[in-house]
């Protein structure tokens, strides 16, 4: 593919070449290979209708969201293990002030958005000031957050788990925001043409798209933007490539990691108000691993744990793998103790097959 | 205008009246009873936060010094230390569970030799307690709970049966599917669930769609119910599918108040927590102490007791 002049700085790259080297092709290749797995052992057992579908889409949605922001962050350098805790922080937040000092939804909303991103730019303060490493300083916040849910929910209200939110959610302006459903005609619609099943009772097997969906390709979308395309993106990258010479080129290092880290906390806050809203309670464990199964997805998604290279919609694929794994095994009928070592192994299975991939992709430029 | 000498007169004054304060309570610590909880469950589990609440009333209305001590994990060998070092410290009564015999044996019985009176809580069971030379034991027999909960559905007619188990590993909830198989005397699988509500949720929707001749859902718990409603509701299903539960939420007492739950399943392990302090104090100023074991559940709450609990139950007193 050299050309003539033979000065490779200069050499045009195809079209095709250059698609191969995006880091989200290995992952976009790892899902076909699950999707591809999934239609044979379980293809006739539901997990392809559209409730199916909305399944597993609704538990990707809910990984990718946090996905996205983590995958920017693991980009330029660092880690966020506070998100798990966050989530079952920010739902803390959310519920307590509604159920018992009687706030409006739309206020507890803001409240809890204020405060996490808040704690957001606390983390990112404390690693780019002191310069420890990100995963211990937010592994401490792991810790704290826990605690201080655990301490206020029971301080406050006795219990562990807070429940009534729906009831006051019922006519909140911003309820819709996140828990409602989308498309609901269209869905209809589809159903009376039969394109949808339909339940026992007469009605369409799914009433909507969650609108968890929805936030998670938006996000993901705009986290591409940010990423490719504007200014912040390339100081994303230069913070992850190599933090010194990017200070030294006059990228604001620190103030892009600390804004990274208010995206993450908000996103676990996203996290949070959606499952609490849907499921119309906060839980005091709600979130756990899910710093883990976040930067599961990145990893899937092609992203490296050594920062400076990667993307959001690598992490989007790598959503889908977790979700479509986690809900397909289900439909497989094999006995679910065997879970976990199975989710496991197809992980595995997805990131090697992402890498060779990636590798053939690299050599053949 | 700002006076140094202003502010330090209260500020002494204040530390006069905290320094006298804390020898009040010296002295009356003395004769006041300690009574100290080591148990396996953490503080943040529904549940055991239930028991706790009833340890923190008996200690207010009886005024009694109580203390509540969990390992952060499902940690034998940290708890066992533990019990050690609150031994040692030489409570008037010690309040322990035992859920794992082999690695809590020799702790609970060097801390009855060294003279320290112990209850046994929710899990241990009756013969252990009495073995290691506990005074009683007080819970709830999971298994049995379990049996009785296989033959109400098995009096309903009903045989085709799951368990939605959030949290498989932990022995008193695998106690729970086994005992409801025995009861309903076929075999029940378990579907293997977690503690994240969408995933708990989506899962039990995956497992009714590839098994759609399940007839009844048991749950283990309320962090595996409350998932379970919701996914009969986005089937249609609700009401249909027959479903019950161990333990109790506000959630879960509506549902069955609305008739889309059986029942739930009460350990009411307030009375762990409530009790122990009571008795250790009777113990302890008239040497008075019941002489059989307590069992605390199963109480079935149903369709006609559910609504006077629900106040109850958002207080965390059941």
């Amino acid at each position: 593919m050299v050309s003539e002049t033979s000065d490779e700085r200069v050499r045009s790259v195809s079209r095709l070449s250059r698609l191969l080297s995006r880091p989200e092709l290995g992952a976009a290749a790892g899902t076909v290979l699950v999707f591809v797995f999934f239609a044979i052992t379980a293809g006739g057992s539901g997990l392809f209708s559209a409730k199916g579908i909305i399944n597993f889409l609704e538990v990707s949605a809910q990984l990718g969201i946090l996905a996205a922001p983590v995958a920017l962050l693991m980009i330029a350098g660092e880690f966020d293990l506070s998100v798990g805790s966050m989530i079952g922080f920010a739902g803390i937040l959310i519920a307590i002030p509604s159920v018992f000092w009687g706030w409006p939804i739309w206020l507890s909303l803001l409240f809890t958005f204020a405060v996490c991103g808040g704690i957001g730019a606390l983390n990112g303060l404390a690693v780019v000031r002191t310069g420890l490493p990100s995963f211990i300083v937010t592994l401490g916040s792991l810790f704290m957050l826990r605690g201080l849910t655990l301490g206020l929910t029971r301080g406050i209200s006795g219990r562990t788990q807070v429940s009534g939110v729906h009831e006051l959610a019922l006519h909140d302006p911003l309820n819709s925001l996140f828990s409602g459903q989308v498309f609901s005609g269209l869905i209809a619609w589809l159903a009376d043409i039969g394109l949808i099943g339909k339940r026992a009772d007469g009605l369409p097997s799914i009433s909507g798209i969650p609108v968890s969906i929805v936030w998670w390709i938006g996000l993901t979308l705009a986290c591409t933007w940010l990423l490719t395309r504007s200014r912040f993106g390339n100081w994303i990258f230069a913070a992850g490539g190599e933090a010194n010479a990017a200070r030294n080129l006059g990228v604001p290092v620190a103030r892009t990691k600390i804004t990274l880290f208010v995206m993450t906390a908000l996103a676990a806050a996203l996290f949070a108000a959606i499952q609490v809203l849907v499921t119309g309670s906060a839980d005091t464990l709600r979130g756990t691993q899910k710093e883990f199964e976040a930067i599961i997805a990145v990893v899937i998604g092609g992203t490296l744990l050594t920062g400076g290279y990667g993307s959001a919609i690598g992490a989007m694929f790598g959503a889908l793998i977790f979700g479509v794994v986690q809900m397909g095994i289900f439909y497989t009928g094999i006995d679910t103790d065997w879970f976990k070592l199975f989710m496991g192994a197809m992980m595995v299975i997805a990131v090697l097959f992402n890498s060779y991939v990636r590798n053939r992709a690299m050599r053949s430029r | 205008m700002f006076s140094l000498a202003k502010l330090v007169k209260p500020a002494l004054g204040l530390l006069a009246g905290f320094t006298m304060m804390a020898a009040a309570t010296t002295l009356a610590a003395a004769d006041e009873t300690r009574v100290v909880f080591v148990t396996h469950g953490q503080s943040g589990d529904p549940y055991w936060s239930v028991v706790k609440n009833g340890m923190d009333d008996a200690a207010k209305t009886l005024g009694v010094k109580a203390e509540y001590l969990a390992p952060e994990t499902f940690d034998m060998a940290k708890m066992a230390q533990m019990i050690d070092a609150i031994a040692a410290s030489k409570p008037d009564g010690m309040v322990v569970s035992i859920p794992d015999a082999a690695a809590l044996s020799t702790p609970v019985k060097n801390a009855v030799a060294a003279g320290i009176p112990v209850i046994v809580i929710d899990s241990g069971g009756s013969k252990l307690t009495h073995d290691l030379g506990g005074l009683l034991f007080m819970g709830q027999d999971e298994f049995q709970a379990g049996v009785m909960a296989g033959e109400r559905i098995k009096a309903l007619g009903l045989t085709k049966a799951v368990c939605a188990n959030h949290e498989v590993g932990n022995s008193s909830l695998d106690d729970r599917c086994a005992g409801f198989a025995k009861g309903l005397g076929v075999d029940v699988p378990v579907m293997n669930g977690v503690i994240d509500p969408t995933e708990m949720k989506n899962r039990v929707i995956a497992y009714m769609t590839a098994h759609a001749d399940t007839q009844f859902i048991l749950a283990v718990g309320a962090s595996g119910a409350e998932p379970t409603l919701a996914a009969l509701d986005e089937l249609g299903l609700s009401g249909k599918v027959k479903t019950g539960t161990f333990d109790l939420s506000p959630t879960i007492l509506q549902a069955v108040v609305a008739g889309k739950m059986e029942w739930g399943i009460d350990a009411q392990q307030y009375a762990m927590g409530y009790i122990p302090v009571a008795m250790f104090d009777l113990w302890k100023k008239y040497k008075i102490m019941p002489i059989a074991d307590y069992p605390t559940g199963p109480g079935f709450v149903t369709k006609d007791t559910a609504a006077s609990v629900i106040e109850l139950s958002k207080l965390g007193k059941r």
